[in-house]
Order: C-alpha cells, then structure tokens, then sequence
C-alpha cells in the first residue's frame, strides 16, 4: 500500500485524560478513509494533532514518507494537508471570494487587490463545490450548508494532498449531503485523498473506502468499509450492540391539546402557519435548512419578534413576547446552537442547570449553595451526564454532555411543552440513545415534545407526527402509518420548486 | 496552546490538587504577587516597611477601591463604565454645595450631601445602562459620552470653582485613624468591597451578573431580561462613584470639579490586575482590591525608590499590560485543569 500519512504509535495526554494512545494507522494515497468514534473517543484530538493545533507527546506522523510535524496550523496547509473544522471558520463581514481567496488574494501593482481576478477564481471554485451564488455575496448572508460548502471550496483553493472533513454533514439536510457526497467523490477521482470523520453511520458506506473506529482514545480496528454492516460499526464504535437506536413508544398515547400555534406570522414577506402539539405527543419538524423551522419556533418563544399570531398553552391564549413569558407558561426551548445560545460554557454545570429558576434555590434573594448542588447532582444522576463532577464548567464537556446540561436546565424549571431544536446535533450515539429515551420517559410524563431536525430517519424513528416546512409555509401534516422518506422530502421541496 | 503551562502542570492530576491548583492559579496569583511586591519594596525602599507608610498606602487607595467595587460589576457583567472619574467630580460639587448650606444643622447637611451623592451617581449610571440597553450601543460609547456630559455638570453646578469649608466634624471624621492603624475612609472602602462580596457571592442578583457577562443571550433565553442586570450593575458603579466622592470629600475637604481625571482608569486597571476577565463573566471583587493595593504599593514603593515620576506611569502602566497577559495564560492553564 503506498500510504500518503502514517501514524505510529501516537499518544496525546491532556491533564486528567489520554485523550490519544498508541494509534498506529496508515491512510492511503488516493482513499476516502472514514473516521468514526463517539464523542471523546479521541477523533478531534487526531484530527488537531494533523492541523498543527496540538502535538503529539509520543509516536511519530509521516505524510509523503516524511517527518510530519506541524507546530502551527500553517504549517499544516504548507504541507498540503487542509482540515474543514466542524465549526466554521468564515469571516462573516467579507465576501465568498475574499474568505477564498485570503490566503492568495490576487494583487495588482502597489498591493491593491484584483477584483476582477478575486472574483472570477472565487467563481471558478464555487463552481467546483456546485454553489451557484455570487461571490461578491457576504459570508453572513448564507445559510450554514452554503458556509459549509464555502470552507470547503476554500480547503480546495490550495492544491491539498489530503483533505479531513469533520462531521460536514452534521448541519446539512440530505439533499445538501447528496451534493456534498457528488463532490467527495469527484475529488477521490481527482486523486486527492480524504479523511472523513462523521456520527451518521448510514452513510458512510456512500462514499468510504476504509474505515477507523476509535474508542476511548485507542483505535479500535481498521476495516474495508466493504462488507460492513451499521450494527458492526455501532458495535465497534460502542463496544456494545443497540437494537433499536429510537426506541418508539407505542403505549403512549397523546392526549388533549398541550400548546397550539394560530396564524403565527413572522414578518410581512412569511406566510402564516398554524400547528399545534398534544400532550404526550412526539411532534416533528422537518424541512430544508432556511425552511423556517427554527425561526418559527423562536418567534413562537418570544426569541425574536413576531407580527401576528395566537398561542394557547392547555387551550387559554397566552400573550408571549419575550422569552421570559415563554418560560413562564412552562415552555422550554433547546437552541439549535447550543453553545452560543443555550449554555453558559465557562460557568460550572451545576449554575447552568439552575440558571432557569433561582427562586427554587433561594430565600430572599440568597442562593442556598446545598440546595443548589443537591438539585443539580439530582438531575446529572438522573440524566448520566458524565462530568467530574457538578464544579466543573460545561465548556470541557462532550457535546452529548452538554446537550443533557440544557435538557437538565429546562427540567429543573420543569415543562410542559418543549421545542428541541436539533437535539442531537453533534451527539455522539450513545448519548443521543439516551436523550431519546429521556424524551419517551418526558412523553410519558404528559409533556408536549416538538422536535426539530435536518435527520429524517431520526424524526422518523421518534415522531407520532411530522409536520414539513417548505419555504416558510407548513406543507405537511404526516401521520406516523404515512411517513415515508420520499414523501417528506418532496414536500420540503415543493415550495422551492413551484414554478 | 503554550507548552510551558503543559510542562509545569504534570499529568494526569488528581481531582483534589487539581482544585488547588485552580485555587492557585485563579485567586491567589494575585494575592501572591501583592506579597513579592510588597516584600521587595521592604528590602528595598527606605521608609517603605514603616507604619507611617502603610497608613499613608490605605488612605490613597480608598478612593480608587470604591470606584474599582462598582467597576468590576460592569466589567463581570460584560460591560465597561468610562464615565466614573467625572461622574465622581459631579458628585463632589453636588455633595460640597448641599454641606456648605448654612440654612442646615452639620449632622443633617452631611446625611443629605450622602444621599445626594449616591443618587447623582446612580442616576448617571443608570443612564449609562439604560442608553446603552435600550439602543443596543456599546458602553464604551455611552460611557464616554457620559465621561464629558458629567464634566460639564460638575463646572455648571459649581460654577467652574473649587467648594471649600466643610463642616468641621466632617472634615475630622475624614482625618479619623481607628485604633491608630485603619483610617476611617479606608474602612468605607472595605465596607464596599464587603458588600459587593457579599451581593455577588451568595446572592441571586450576584448570580445572574457572572451569567450575564458570560451569555447574555442564553440568560435570555432561559426566561430572563439581561437588560435588568446590566443596567442594574452600572447603576451600582454610578452609585459607588457617588460613594467615591464623599470619600474624596472626606479625604480633600474640597469639591471640585476638575477631581477625578483619569480615575476610570486607575478603577479598570485595579479589577483587570485583580484578575476580573474584561470579557465578563469571570473574576472576584476580592481580587480588585488585591488589584488596588499592588497599584498603590507599586506607585508608593517607586517613588520612595527614587524612580521620577515620568518614569512611574511606564512602570505602571507595564504592570497593567503584563497583568493582562498573565490573564490570557490564566485562562488557558485554567482549561487544561479540569
């Protein structure tokens, strides 16, 4: 095998934690390899030490049959191997072309900037990811997908040898994900190598060619993707098999209306919609990303601004205007950008679950310290969230971790209705079985659960019902007997179709 | 990520020196820095270890620790108040003219320049808040604007001159050594920084103030209204300036309202070297008065050294630059301690 980089025996050691040990793997010139683990399991780690972000503390990398040992990030892309972070790292305030081409921006004399030379490369390179888009656009204009499509046009602006993806189809919606595998595989084609790190294990087989499992820091083994099947993968990756990964609850039976929505209306340009969630119920939300399903339900919190429209809580009008009504009608909303709206990441789990109702843990205005610890060490029990303990802060958290943290907040408020906005974004799988099995036990309890998602088989596999967003306007009211993955998607698209 | 925080803190560390190391590198840095300081002016500087000194030290930093009190309630709530030092002068010419009433008995007149301190200073600071909230414009902005409003203020009310002849008790009262070592407006200073120790350690008000400096949109949307908490803190700092003032009353007999140049800067300083994060969300009051003193230690102990007083602000001003470093460090040993 004529291997492009070779790891030997690489460990990387944070304080309190290997997060790397002894990981011996070679990937070869020209394969798409994959990369699966839970969260923690080490995949960042590696995929850090590659970018030049960490070093190594033992073992050695080669790349081109040389001495790999990036010290900085720079030195990573001079060397050919370019990284897409799962977190993108657009500027918002530039163009497409300029966030492309910042690197190398193309010079006239004096240092001033060829725009035309700019633009047209730029152009050129969205063309090769399929984004048909101006790219004098601003980065903040465009939707997640498109920044994901961007970055990585922009990892392919310097002639990379490898290139690592880092869950890229984590934001995107299965139309968005086709296309993405479409240019996978005409870069394969083109000979350049890739290492892809994904939590979806459906589709991994679409464009893989071997894959590593991690597991606790340790590789686990490497496998012709050929031949493999989801259960061998989760059983890899877990150590364990899962039978069912949802869990649907047929005993439970959605009762009266919990919350309904009525000609909510956004803005002039948005159509109205209605919908309305009972009881025990399981509601699902799917569309396209940009659809409109997270900012309708962000209005119908109080999060942003609202024309027009009624909300009932247990059939009584509610006025809800910000999101502090919201959470007095017993409302809660899990954001889909869970570090940037919904978690005080340097504070410590323990004042980020209480953050929803202090009053709980205090008299006259003074936090009572015991009570506090109590209540949170009740519910991260509860919730298997796996911390050092209730001190330390979420931001050193795993993603599932810190997603149980929210969950935890809105249950120490106590609900009865809550709006999940991509609740397993970014969760590993074992974690994400949990927050299903929280959600049926919630579901048990009587609560009204509206759960958002771009993953179908997910709202397909928990939903009694789904209703489809299509440019703003709700399209569809699907019953469980009725869900079919075709149909859904078409109904995404039909608005964006339409002549 | 620096490899000397990597080589220094040996791996793996057990949860309870893990939590001592925390200890160390997050409160009493600053404390120990304040010990070497204090201990190499000993060594060094003739006059430094008397107890003249020391008391001389805790009457210069009265003033800024009360300013510096309500300053690192701004800044832990992600804010920043530029507007202290002349909303302090404001306060002084108020303060001066309601004592120098003759129309009012001493004792009534000097309760009634507190109380129209206090609420001069929180009303300029509830502007601040407010106009910053209300319009979603930077504090630093509001604050500046505030910085030059209050000025004017203070040269209307008193006429563009300095107040003079404070009652006598007052001006005693301002002279006060306790016990012969704690100087009464040194003891107002401790007062504060106790206070807002208190609020912000085991209150809820303190709570949502390190919650709203460390996401105010996610305090939003757990069914709360950051705006409160942040116009709340800069009321509190308007209100520690009008506390501020007094102290300058006692400690100066004068209302002027030219007093008070600069002042903002020495309070930011304090909370910054006392390790409050300027980004908000982190940091302790205890710190800002550790941040205080090794202000005025470094100050004094200069001068008794004999170092001019062109070179002092270069000295001084290093140690704020290094202090925020130290900061950015503190803050990555800070995630590798878990």
């Amino acid at each position: 095998m004529d291997a492009i980089l070779s790891l030997e025996g690489v460990g990387k050691i944070f304080p309190g934690a290997v997060a790397l040990s002894e990981v011996s793997l070679s990937i070869a010139r020209g394969e798409t390899h994959i990369i699966l683990g839970e969260n923690g399991a080490g995949k960042s780690t590696l995929i850090k030490l590659l970018a030049g972000i960490y070093q190594p503390d033992s073992g050695s990398i080669a790349f081109n049959g040389q001495a790999y040992r990036p010290k900085t990030p720079h030195d990573a892309q001079l060397s050919g191997i370019r990284i897409v972070h799962q977190e993108l790292n657009l500027l918002p305030y530039l163009s497409i072309a300029e966030n492309l081409m910042l690197e190398k921006l193309p010079r006239r004399a004096f240092g001033i900037v060829d725009g035309k030379a700019l633009n047209s490369r730029a152009l050129a390179l969205l063309k090769e990811v399929g984004l048909d888009i101006d790219p004098r656009t601003r980065v903040e204009a465009l939707g997640v997908a498109q920044m994901q499509l961007v970055e990585i046009a922009k990892a392919l602006s310097n002639d990379s040898k490898l290139l690592v993806l880092d869950e890229p189809t984590a934001t995107l919606t299965p139309p968005e994900i086709e296309r993405l595998f479409a240019i996978i595989k005409r870069l394969k084609a083109k000979g350049v190598t890739i290492i892809y790190i994904s939590h979806r294990l459906h589709e991994v087989f679409e464009i893989g060619d071997r894959v590593t499992v991690l597991r606790n820091g340790k590789l686990v083994a490497t496998h012709d993707l050929q031949g493999l099947t989801v259960p061998h993968l989760v059983r890899m990756m877990i150590g364990r098999d899962i039978a069912d990964e949802y869990g649907f609850d047929a005993s439970i039976v959605p009762g009266t209306v919990a919350l309904s929505v009525a000609n909510l209306k956004r803005s002039a340009e948005t159509p109205e919609i209605s919908f309305a969630v009972r009881h025990g119920e399981i509601l699902g939300v799917a569309g396209l990303v940009g659809s409109g399903r997270t900012e309708a339900m962000r209005a119908l919190f109080g999060a942003d601004p609202k024309l027009d429209g009624v909300v009932e809580i247990d059939g009584k009008p509610v006025a809800i205007t910000a999101p502090k009504d919201a959470v007095r009608h017993g409302l809660s909303l899990l954001t889909e950008d869970r570090k940037g709206q919904g978690l005080l990441l340097d504070m410590a789990v323990d004042k980020n679950i209480t953050i929803t109702d202090l009053s709980k843990i205090s008299r006259n205005g003074l936090i009572n310290r015991r009570a506090e610890s109590a209540a949170a060490n009740d519910l991260v029990g509860q919730l298997r969230v796996k911390a050092s303990s209730i001190e330390q802060a979420v931001r050193n958290l795993s993603g599932g971790n810190q997603q149980k943290v929210v969950l935890a907040k809105w249950l120490f408020r106590g609900t009865s209705t809550l709006i999940l906005d991509e609740p397993t974004r970014g969760v590993d799988i074992g974690a994400r079985r949990e927050i299903y099995q929280l959600l049926w036990m919630l579901a048990a309890a009587k609560k009204g659960i509206i759960m958002v998602s771009s993953d179908l088989p997910e709202l397909m596999g928990m939903c009694h019902r789904i209703i489809v967003f299509s440019k703003n306007k709700i399209v569809g009211d699907v019953p469980r007997a009725a869900f079919d993955q075709e149909h859904i998607l078409s109904l995404a698209y039909q608005e964006y179709v339409r002549p | 990520m620096s490899e000397t925080s990597q080589a220094t803190i040996s791996a793996p560390v057990s949860p309870g020196r893990a939590k001592f190391l925390r200890f160390l590198v997050r409160d009493a840095g600053v404390l120990l820095a304040l010990v070497l300081i204090t201990v190499f002016f000993s060594a060094t500087a003739p006059y430094f270890a008397t107890s003249g000194n020391a008391l001389k030290i805790f009457v210069q930093i009265a003033i800024n620790t009360v300013l510096a009190a309500g300053m690192t309630f701004v800044i832990l709530s992600g804010g920043i108040d530029l507007s202290v030092g002349s909303v302090l002068a404001l306060c002084t010419v108020v303060g001066a003219t309601v004592m120098i009433d003759e129309s009012l008995s001493p004792g009534v007149a000097i309760l009634l320049a507190l109380l129209a301190c206090m609420a001069t200073g929180a009303v300029c600071g509830f502007l601040n808040g407010w106009i910053s909230t209300r319009w979603k414009i930077p504090s630093f902005i509001v604050t500046l604007g505030m910085l030059n409003m209050a000025a004017g203020a203070a040269r209307v009310v008193s006429d563009n001159s300095t107040i003079t002849g404070l009652p006598q008790s007052f001006v005693d009262f301002g002279n006060l050594i306790i016990g012969g070592f704690l100087p009464s407006i040194f003891l107002i200073a401790v007062l504060v920084i106790a206070a807002g120790w208190f609020v912000l350690r085991f209150t809820v008000f303190g709570r949502m103030i390190f919650a709203v400096g460390t996401n105010d949109e996610a305090v939003r949307l757990s069914g709360h209204n950051p705006d409160f908490y942040k116009v709340a803190a800069f009321t509190i700092s308007g209100l520690t300036a009008g506390i501020a003032a007094m102290v300058y009353l006692l400690r100066l007999n004068i209302g002027s309202p030219i007093a008070g140049v600069g002042y903002e800067l020495n309070a930011i300083a304090a909370v910054i070297i006392g390790g409050t994060s300027l980004s908000g969300g982190k940091g302790s009051i205890i710190g800002t008065l550790v941040g205080a003193c090794i202000l005025q230690v470094l100050s004094t102990g200069l001068q008794l050294l004999g170092v001019g007083d062109n070179f002092k602000p270069i000295v001084i001003g290093l140690v704020i630059v290094l202090a925020v470093i130290l900061d950015a460090y503190r803050e990555r040993l800070l995630r590798v301690i878990r």
